[in-house]
């Protein structure tokens, strides 16, 4: 039901921006994506400093290797890491490669019983192709943002199309997304045990990517929209001087209204592990916890039971044992 | 079990499909040896904690505070701004269900609610309704109402976790499940609701100082028994320093090790040990609990237990502190016990006085694990080993979570055990190190009319032993956690017959070589040992 | 907390990254959509123009099919005027003599691909200047 509710939603979504786009270019093509960065602008923030704010009283790092004990003891620096730069690496490793993710297997219970684990590295697969087509698609779109357009994107761009199927050109990075796209989707739909777990918000999240790349797909190869008038338009957006040129297919409205959704969406959604990924206590501390105090800011007294209560208590105990006590 | 005994046959029977219903809806049966009995009024009244009472979670009225709802969400608000990790793991999590099968009472239980993921959306449903805006849209937004029914779910399925912390190792925004079960449990006990496995260890351990209550003259007297019987066993004659000011070092363990068995052995391999090294060290009967079930509570009552700690250290005047084998123990040593209590300047830096040895990992905290001091003295050659001893034993080494995922102490305890044992097996992989399962009872879990959820968390544990017993005839379960020596034998006796618990400390010192001592026919059990082709090696 | 500065910095190249290329325009000075030089002898195209700016790729690409493939040399268009399917003899020759003037100007500003078009095909210009 939850992923039936948010195809209908992204699909009425792109319906409003199909027609709005013809209808009402000025709102859709200008109004509502400078709206849309300015949300997510200023909710990315107040995000982001909310959590930087909220203090992290205990150093609780999870370690998943050897630590660093005794010098003749390999220790695993990558899991462990001892040191601020292990742990930047360990970071490195966790936000560009998703690393633990790659960990993941599946556990099944056979005849036996016997508890089997098997590899399961195709979520980490998916997720990785998803998210780095994602940011090198963003960085080809910087042609309609840039003028001049730098080399590096042109670079990139052709890098993309080197196979140079069709035309105009296939782009690797465009199929590769979408059948990502398609595995996360389908992986929701089809394992029970994550149908159960799915929410609204994380079907949503992927129709929303799903009909920005759709659309995307569908103007570049199908409809072939002018893009100079394109260029036009974002180049409008970003010094400035909005207009919305004549002749843009409407939907090149979908496109623009879908990632304006999306963006809008951003601060207020799970999307939000984009920067939280940074900020895991787990991860992103050393564990030199034996080495190095860690400051709790807030480390409120509390009620104890003091050694001179305890004597007091026990004292005929402590005496009658022939164990010392403080006051005799 | 519950009044039918279920045969593992039959346990391990489990169906994965999870149910039709909305989980927002909350459902929650409290099935006999599926949950821990409440804490007694008694106990709570003891430690000052909110809402003293007779109940029991089968009552369909909990007797909750009338203002209940709002002390629930006025502390999650409070904790929200306190905890970075609480805040974010409410936020970010996208559900990817990587943690799904990670957990031992999933795989245990086909529970679905007991899916790391689902475990922490109990609380982020609530977090939604009531602190973001998308929550006022309702179950569309996966946001619910905090009502009873949800308090008692929470109840269920916080006092279902054992805060291994295995789902958060493979969790790509490390979410800690740990984190999420302690603050559940924290403000669940705000309105009363905690259970008595945890609450009378906690009074008991506030006033004695131990988990059991033992006074001091009780104390002095387990002390004084097992010197005794190591006496009976090697001949040696052993005065366990109480106390003691002006020794060196104050060496902590936890209560278990002296009134529980096979923890038992493990103490008496800690008396031999230092017997032999001539440790000048001290027990402290103030002192007397390694074991932190404040860790199984709330924060402020770890910083409560725990404070006796550097107390007693300042008190005896010692150098510095060792800690013996201990899971949770070390968790609350290593993450939380400076940072709540310290620091520690009145201590020095530890070096090993056999040795020389500085433990540079340990400057600020000043507490080493029992575990690095023993390798670095048979590292050293410090200690005179027959491993042949051991020959009767056919033993594999089980990481206990906490040593595991808060310390990474993996290489230690094993370097011990090779160097001890003829005959050491590794369970499978992905059983052991930082993907260890849980001994299926920790985090105060480990009470008997819990059974059946033991039995059934501890069976990825189980199934890895049952496969080196299978394939090696391994006859001993190694380990260095007190829970786990009291929740595994009554595991391996469910799942793997034949297959004994013990300690790592036990194993060295049943094949240390003792000055002056007497021909050893027995381990520290009274087992016979193997007596053909006993060499004497220099470790 | 220690780590405010640093999250505070990431933040801030965050949103520089995000807002650069508001940034860099203002920082280029950058034109608007370029003018075409139309041809003065001709009015009208082989199709429209709306038709030639989004789908003059593809009617290159049908060109040199029926050219190369078929030996179809003549191309009918909706108004029944016929061209000679040429785009050296055609295109070039007739009306967009300069490629940097004409093909170059909305190939650069909207960062299209280099067309393989000009793997085989001569600029004319270009052959002018170097013969020069």
């Amino acid at each position: 039901m939850a992923a039936f509710y948010s195809l209908i939603l992204v699909l009425l979504l792109s319906i409003a921006g199909y027609f709005g786009g013809s209808a009402a270019g000025t709102f859709f093509g200008i109004i509502i994506p400078y709206a849309a960065i300015a949300v997510f602008l200023v909710g990315l923030v107040y995000r982001i400093l909310l959590w930087a704010n909220t203090p992290v009283p205990f150093r609780i790092t999870a370690t998943c290797g050897q630590q660093k004990s005794l010098p003749w003891i390999q220790s695993n620096r990558l899991d462990n890491p001892a040191s601020g730069t292990a742990t930047v690496i360990r970071m490195a490793l966790e936000v560009l490669l998703f690393r633990s993710l790659f960990r993941n297997t599946k556990a099944e219970i056979k005849d036996g019983p016997r508890l089997v684990f098997s590899e399961r590295k195709f979520l980490w697969l998916a997720a990785l192709a998803f998210h780095w087509t994602f940011l090198f698609i963003l960085f080809r779109h910087l042609r309609f943002f840039l003028e001049p357009v730098p080399g590096c994107v042109l670079i990139a761009q052709e890098l993309d199309g080197f196979f140079q199927i069709g035309t105009p050109i296939l782009y690797m990075t465009d199929l590769i997304i979408l059948a990502a796209l398609a595995f996360l989707l389908i992986r929701r739909l089809a394992d029970v045990q994550i149908r159960y777990i799915s929410l609204f918000a994380d079907y949503f999240a992927l129709f929303l990517l799903l009909g920005l790349a759709l659309s995307g797909v569908v103007l570049r190869y199908f409809i072939k929209t002018d893009i100079s008038g394109i260029k036009e338009l974002a180049m409008g957006l970003v010094t400035f001087s909005p207009a919305v040129p004549a002749g843009i297919h409407p939907i090149f409205f979908i496109h623009i209204f879908l990632l304006s959704i999306l963006v809008a969406y951003f601060p207020f959604s799970k999307l939000m592990h984009m920067g939280g990924v940074f900020l895991s206590p787990t991860r992103n501390l050393a564990n030199n916890n034996r080495t190095k105090r860690h400051i709790n800011p807030w480390n409120h007294p509390v009620k104890v039971h003091t050694y001179e209560e305890w004597e007091e208590e026990f004292r005929d105990k402590i005496k009658a044992a022939g164990l010392p006590l403080e006051k005799v | 079990m519950s009044e039918e005994t279920l045969s593992p046959e039959q346990l391990v029977q489990i169906d994965y499909t999870p149910s039709k219903k909305n989980w927002l809806d909350p459902t929650v049966e409290f099935r006999k040896g599926t949950y821990c009995y409440s804490g007694v009024a008694k106990h709570v009244k003891y430690l000052d904690l909110p809402n003293p009472r007779e109940w029991q979670p089968t009552d369909s009225d909990w007797k909750l505070p009338p203002d209940w709802k709002q002390i629930i969400l006025d502390g999650m608000k409070e904790r929200l701004e306190k905890y970075r990790s609480f805040r974010l793991f409410m936020d970010i999590c996208v559900r990817c269900g990587a943690c799904a099968d990670k957990c031992h009472f999933y795989v245990g239980s086909g529970d679905p609610k007991n899916m790391p993921v689902m475990r922490a959306e109990l609380l982020r449903s609530v977090y939604r309704r009531y602190f973001t805006a998308a929550g006022k849209l309702g179950k569309l937004a996966g946001a619910r109402d905090l009502d009873e029914g949800v308090l008692k779910e929470w109840f269920y399925y916080f006092y279902q976790c054992t805060e291994c912390r295995r789902c958060s190792v493979f969790c790509p925004y490390g979410i800690d499940t740990a984190e999420i079960t302690m603050i559940g449990r924290e403000l669940l006990n705000l309105v009363g609701c905690n259970i008595n496995w945890v609450i009378e260890p906690v009074s008991n351990c506030f006033r004695t100082g131990n988990h059991l209550g033992i006074q001091p003259h009780g104390f002095k007297d387990s002390m004084e028994f097992a010197a005794e019987d190591l006496e009976e066993i090697t001949g040696i004659k052993i005065e366990p320093p109480i106390n003691k000011k002006g020794a060196e070092i104050l060496f902590i363990i936890p209560s278990a090790d002296y009134f529980a068995s096979p923890h038992y052995y493990t103490l008496l391999g800690y008396m031999l040990l230092f017997k032999e090294i001539g440790l000048d060290y001290t027990f402290s009967a103030f002192a007397g609990e390694g074991g932190n079930f404040g860790l199984f509570t709330s924060h402020e009552m770890i910083k409560r237990l725990n404070a006796k700690i550097y107390e007693e250290a300042k008190r005896l005047g010692v150098k510095w502190i060792l800690g013996g084998e201990c899971g949770h123990m070390w968790r609350v040593m290593h993450q939380y016990m400076d940072t709540m209590n310290g620091p520690a300047d009145f201590l020095e830096e530890p070096v090993s006085p056999l040795t020389g040895t500085r433990f540079e990992n340990a400057l600020s905290t000043k507490m080493v694990h029992i575990c690095e001091f023993t390798a670095d003295l048979i590292k050293n050659n410090k200690l005179k080993i027959d491993a042949s001893r051991n020959n009767h034993r056919k033993v594999t080494f089980h990481d206990s979570c906490n040593p595991a995922r808060a310390l990474g102490l993996f290489e230690e305890p094993r370097y011990i055990l090779r160097k001890a044992c003829n005959y050491f097996y590794e369970m499978p992989e992905n059983t052991i190190r930082e993907q260890t399962f849980c001994c299926g009872a920790g985090a105060g879990l480990g009470t008997d009319e819990n059974l059946e959820m033991r039995m059934r968390g501890g069976f990825p544990r189980a199934n890895a032993v049952k496969y080196v017993h299978d394939k090696y005839g391994v006859n001993l379960l190694s380990c260095i956690c007190a829970i786990d020596k009291a929740t595994l034998p009554t595991l391996m006796d469910y799942w793997v017959p034949g297959v004994e618990v013990g300690g790592v400390h036990e194993l060295l010192a049943n094949a240390l070589v003792i000055e002056g001592e007497r021909e050893r026919t027995t381990d520290l059990r009274g087992d016979e040992m193997e007596q053909s082709g006993a060499e004497t090696t220099d470790a | 907390m220690r780590d405010r500065s640093l999250i505070y910095l990431g933040l801030l190249v965050f949103l520089a990254v995000v807002t650069f290329p508001f940034t860099y325009n203002l920082a280029a000075g950058s034109g608007s959509m370029p003018d075409l030089e139309y041809p003065e002898n001709e009015t009208q195209c082989v199709e429209s123009k709306e038709f030639m700016r989004s789908s003059h790729m593809q009617l290159l690409i049908d060109w040199r099919e029926a050219m190369v493939r078929e030996n179809v040399r003549t191309y009918t268009t909706g108004d029944d005027r016929n061209f000679n399917i040429s785009l050296t003899n055609t295109c070039l020759a007739q009306c967009h003599t300069s490629k940097a003037d004409f093909c170059d100007q909305c190939h650069s500003y909207a960062g299209v691909q280099e067309p393989y078009c000009w793997d085989c095909h001569i600029d004319p210009e270009q052959l002018e200047r170097s013969a020069r």
